[in-house]
């Protein structure tokens, strides 16, 4: 093993985020490893998307640095950190809500495909090679995933489920290395929940790392290797999910937390 | 390739159609209309380069028509004697540039206009970015009218004229010419060049349409945060889109000053902006048979009224009551209102937008 495959794939040194006067992550240290899937927990407004917004680009940190794949990324736009191997899914779903399916998942072909202009308008082999390829993976990520509507179904006409799981095959079009999903059971029922975790395993499965906000506890317990407990911006607790589950501090933190 | 067996011979035929239909329309109308829809393929060109911005990409733009005006500016000053006056040494005959030389530069040029609106405005959305596009506009407008002091370069508000016609091999199409013994009016000339004009016009909205680039501004326009997530340079897309939208505008503006052999700022209004910006929602924001429809109908709007409600009145009345120029915006005005109400997608709705709006269910939940 050389050295950057012996890293973690994704490193937080101190990382803090504040809005105005509020610190939404205080001084967060964690690693990931390759291959595992991390849990991320903690009563709402706890800091987790703002955390994912960090690493995906989309918020700056205030302090701070991290590492993903043995680069240092620091204040990058989101289009690099998705170059870079970082994909997502967002809490409040954000689907091209009425393009379809598989135009959503063909989306996220973009960053590893490069036809461009001059290639649109001729059409010549390369493009339509490309073109091509782009569509048959989307295709292939919508069975992946399990939407069985037809293709062409807008993505707003899907149910709830099916648009957690199209943002999640969305995800993947982009080839990523770490996978975020923002609390990708909220919402879904006890099938639907159980096809998500075994989805989940899947994607693990398939060599994929994957971080994981979610307030299933059950689900956290079943598919984590570590979690980390965030609560008011800071990190209270990490380790493997049944350690942290007993520890008095995050015990603290969801009582306090559940009565507001 | 992209156009199935099917519609092949309904093609054939509307290219058959399209080619006779300046004799139908000499025969049957009069000459005046085949200017007119000369005129209204010009103004589908245009629209189809908004459409770019606006339908694609979700960008709202109110100053789309200082592209068309820097395109027939460029072709104005390079291809008449006007430079003469304010260079007399340097060109004691004026510029006289083959349209051919210049159409590319329009285009380049109006392109390079295209990124100098976007960068400024890429953070900006919707009302905030349609106020400092029309804010752009206005200023090329404004700078066209003035800059004919200290040093005259645009001719201020008396505008340009004796601008060169187009040649095409070595025939000027400003005037009557033979070809296969069939004998081609000016005007007839040039909507076989508009023709061809806007069928690549079409062809390229279509490609870029289904590609990776027009499907990367769909998403833009959609979810911007989703696609920067997703990948998607977002800033150097939305500048291609401003770019790729207004060399349309300049290669028509281009097209415009060598048919009209005349141009002057008051052809660059913010009413016209408006005008071509009506003329994409109207047929149907982002697909291209839409704003095709909508710019006809609007185009023609305005000359169906001259020709039709002024005989009608002074038939009925005995006088003119309501000039022609007024009820347009009265009927334009009406129209509008009943657009809004009965088709808001437009008359020819694009699939993406008719869905959108043809149901209250809302996809997104907290
Ligand atoms: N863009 C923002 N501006 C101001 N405050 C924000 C912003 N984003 C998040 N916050 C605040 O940061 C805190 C953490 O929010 P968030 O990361 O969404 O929590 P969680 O996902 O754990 O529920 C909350 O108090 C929230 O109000
Ligand atoms: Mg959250």
């Amino acid at each position: 093993m050389n050295s950057i495959s012996a890293s973690p794939l994704l490193q937080f040194s101190s990382i803090s985020k504040q809005f105005g006067g509020l610190s939404a992550l205080s001084d967060v240290s964690l690693h990931i490893r390759r291959g595992e899937i991390y849990g991320l927990i903690g009563p709402n407004g706890a800091g987790k998307t703002t955390l994912f917004n960090v690493i995906t680009g989309l918020y700056q940190a205030s302090a701070g640095e991290f590492q993903f794949n043995g680069k240092n990324y620091q204040s990058c736009k989101p289009h690099v950190l998705a170059r870079a191997g970082i994909a997502r899914t967002f809490q409040n779903i954000r689907l091209f809500a009425n393009l379809s399916a598989l135009e959503n998942v063909m989306i996220g072909r973009h960053v590893r495909t490069k036809t461009g202009v001059i290639g649109a308008l001729l059409r010549n082999r390369a493009a339509r090679h490309e073109e091509r390829a782009i569509a048959e993976r989307a295709r292939e990520l919508l069975d992946y995933v399990g939407i069985t509507k037809p293709h062409q179904t807008l993505a707003r006409h899907l149910s709830y489920g099916e648009q957690r799981r199209l943002e999640i095959a969305r995800a993947l079009a982009t080839d990523p290395l770490l996978l975020a999903l923002d609390e990708p059971a909220a919402g879904m029922n006890a099938t639907e929940t159980e096809s998500l975790k075994t989805l989940l395993q899947t994607i693990r499965a398939s060599g994929i790392t994957v971080l994981l906000i979610e307030h299933d506890v059950k689900l956290i317990m079943v598919l984590c290797d570590r979690v980390a407990v965030l609560d008011y911006g800071k990190k209270i607790a990490e380790g493997i999910p049944d350690e942290v589950r007993r520890k008095p501090a995050v015990i603290a933190a969801y009582l306090g937390g559940s009565d507001d | 390739m992209t156009i199935n067996q099917k519609s092949k011979p309904l093609l054939a035929v509307l290219a058959i159609v399209l080619l006779l239909l300046p004799f139908f329309i000499d025969a049957l109308l009069g000459r005046g209309w085949v200017r007119i829809a000369d005129f209204a393929m010009l103004y589908i060109m245009l629209a189809l380069g908004l459409n770019i911005v606006v339908g694609y990409a979700g960008l709202l733009d109110l100053g789309y028509i200082a592209f068309f005006a820097v395109g027939a500016y460029c072709y104005a000053l390079t291809g008449s004697p006007h430079l003469a006056s304010a260079f007399p040494l340097l060109f004691p005959h004026g510029i006289h540039l083959s349209f051919w030389v210049v159409l590319p530069l329009a285009a380049l040029l109006a392109g390079g206009f295209g990124v100098l609106l976007g960068a400024p405005t890429l953070r900006l959305r919707g009302d905030y970015l349609a106020i400092v596009t029309l804010g752009f506009g206005e200023i090329i407008r404004i700078f066209l009218n003035n800059l004919n002091a200290p040093l005259n370069l645009t001719n201020g508000p008396q505008g340009i004229s004796r601008i060169d016609p187009v040649n095409v091999a070595g025939a000027p199409l400003n005037a009557t010419q033979q070809i296969l013994g069939v004998t081609l009016p000016s005007v007839h000339l040039y909507f076989y060049l508009f023709l061809a004009f806007t069928a690549l016009v079409v062809f390229t909205s279509r490609r870029l349409e289904k590609s990776r680039i027009g499907r990367a501004w769909m998403a833009i326009r959609e979810d911007e945060i989703a696609a920067s997530a997703m990948g998607i340079n977002t800033r150097n897309l939305k500048l291609l889109a401003f770019a790729m939208g207004a060399m349309f505008g300049g290669v028509s503006g281009a097209l415009f000053a060598g048919f009209q052999g005349f141009v002057s700022p008051e052809s660059f209004s913010l009413m016209e902006s408006v005008m071509v910006l009506c003329m994409v929602v109207l047929g149907g924001m982002g697909n291209i048979a839409g704003v095709i429809l909508g710019s006809v109908l609007l185009a023609l709007l305005p000359e169906v009224l001259r020709h039709g409600v002024v005989p009608l009145q002074q038939a009925l009345f005995g006088k003119m009551i309501i000039d022609p120029e007024s009820l347009r915006m009265l009927l334009f005005g009406g129209a509008l209102v009943v657009m809004m109400l009965y088709r808001p997608a437009g008359l020819l709705p694009s699939r993406v937008r008719r869905r959108e709006l043809d149901t209250d269910e809302v996809a997104e939940t907290v």
